[in-house]
């Protein structure tokens, strides 16, 4: 017969297998969003409140496109480069996601909940400025070499891109 | 999002106020001295008004032969010209030619730009059969890209040639004219450019390289630089015959 100080000894040890999966799988159960740019702080949220984002971004972003694109308001609230710009930030090795990429902003929930977008047929899922970086990471890409080789790449992209060539 | 409109309305209200004081002061700066146009400076909240409608005055003796200055602000300003790599030559958009035409009986070479005309009775926004080939209040064409199938009808429907379909995937397109496979693309008039009451790229190119042969302006303002020109020397439009009332006239055709 068990002790009891034996019985409970077994439940730990029960309890501790049966949870160690879902405590080693707590990083799966949702998507990690990369963490926006300095706009947004532990003060100041999102243009809306976080859930509200999460919930109805794509309706916000509907709207300012109609109304940016055939009224000509320019306001940056509901703006996709405005979300582009703050949201999409480099990984820890300097590069940036594209997307598709986990780690990129949209992608990161995107994938997880298997939805596609369609916004970055036409839209740059980079903030501009950053195409420079990519350039430059992306070296041995034919297309980037091509545009390069006519000519019509800035002094500076230029720069960028053969640093390092000489070495 | 309730509170946000109706901030925007009083701000309407104020600005409306303020540009109509504006007004009356630009006007009396001094006996004898009018000036042409008051800076209206569009808010970022404003929409586009139909008591506008922009249009452009190209006045092809002062356009230079060789010159493609146009051309080539118009492609950095809005991102074609590289990157469809997969495309022909006649595939490749184009929002803005040079074009070259020789008087064969008096041998008169003329060189002028030539881009989407942005008519008032547009044939292309006429045959879309979404919607997406539209007209903003203040007269400017252009795809809406969002609702764009890529059927093509208004590349056919153009006088003018002056659409583009994107065959292939493109990336790192600007921030103010995304572009991208599957839709039809033309000359905005660089819309994002003159609601901050800028210029069109391809105008300041122009004038930057002092031919100054390109101007832009508000064809409803009887005072505006466009407007004075036209009443003073006329301009005429490309194939006037259709009867398109186009907001792109030429001089010296």
């Amino acid at each position: 017969m068990m002790s009891l100080r034996q019985f409970a000894k077994h439940l730990v040890v029960l309890v501790g297998l049966t949870a160690l999966p879902m405590i080693s799988n707590a990083g799966d159960l949702g998507p990690v969003p990369p963490k926006a740019k300095t706009k947004a702080s532990e003060k100041t949220e999102c243009v809306e409140p976080i859930s509200e984002m999460r919930k109805n971004h794509m309706s916000f972003l509907k709207h300012k496109r109609d109304e940016t694109m055939r009224e000509g308001v320019r306001t940056k609230t509901h703006s996709l480069t405005e979300c582009i710009d703050c949201h999409v930030t480099p990984k820890k090795n300097g590069e940036f996601a594209r997307i598709g990429d986990s780690e990129h902003f949209c992608s990161s929930c995107h994938n997880y909940a298997a939805v596609n977008v369609d916004c970055f047929d036409c839209h740059s899922d980079l903030p501009e400025g950053a195409s420079n970086k990519l350039h430059s990471l992306n070296k041995k890409n034919p297309h980037h070499k091509e545009l390069a080789a006519n000519g019509s790449l800035t002094k500076e992209t230029l720069n960028v891109l053969t640093e390092g060539d000489n070495k | 999002m309730s509170p946000t409109k109706s901030d925007h309305k009083t701000d309407q209200y104020r600005r409306k106020f303020l540009a109509q004081s504006a007004a009356v002061a630009g006007l009396s700066i001094a006996p004898g001295i009018v000036l042409n146009q008051v800076a209206h400076a569009k808010a970022d909240s404003d929409k586009a008004s139909d008591t506008n409608r922009w249009g452009m005055l190209i006045d092809t003796n002062k356009c230079s032969k060789g010159c493609t200055d146009c051309v080539t602000a118009c492609q950095d300003e809005n991102g074609w010209g590289t990157g469809e790599t997969h495309s022909s030559k006649e595939q490749q958009a184009q929002w803005i030619r040079k074009v070259t035409i020789t008087d064969k009986q008096t041998g008169h070479v003329q060189s002028l730009p030539l881009m989407c005309q942005h008519c008032e009775t547009a044939p292309c926004v006429d045959v879309c059969p979404t919607g997406a080939s539209m007209q903003r209040k203040d007269g400017i064409v252009q795809v809406d890209k969002h609702i764009c199938i890529g059927c093509r009808y208004c590349m056919m429907a153009c006088p003018y040639k002056a659409r583009s379909f994107i065959h292939e995937k493109l990336e790192l397109q600007k921030a103010t004219a995304p572009r991208g496979i599957g839709t039809v693309e033309s000359c905005n008039m660089c819309a994002h450019r003159v609601d901050k009451d800028q210029n069109p790229a391809c105008v300041e190119a122009c004038s930057k390289a002092e031919h100054g042969a390109m101007i832009f302006g508000d064809l409803k303002d009887a005072n505006s630089a466009i407007s004075i020109e036209l009443k003073k020397h006329g301009g005429e439009q490309i194939r006037a015959d259709l009867g398109l009332n186009t907001g792109v006239r030429y001089q010296g055709l």
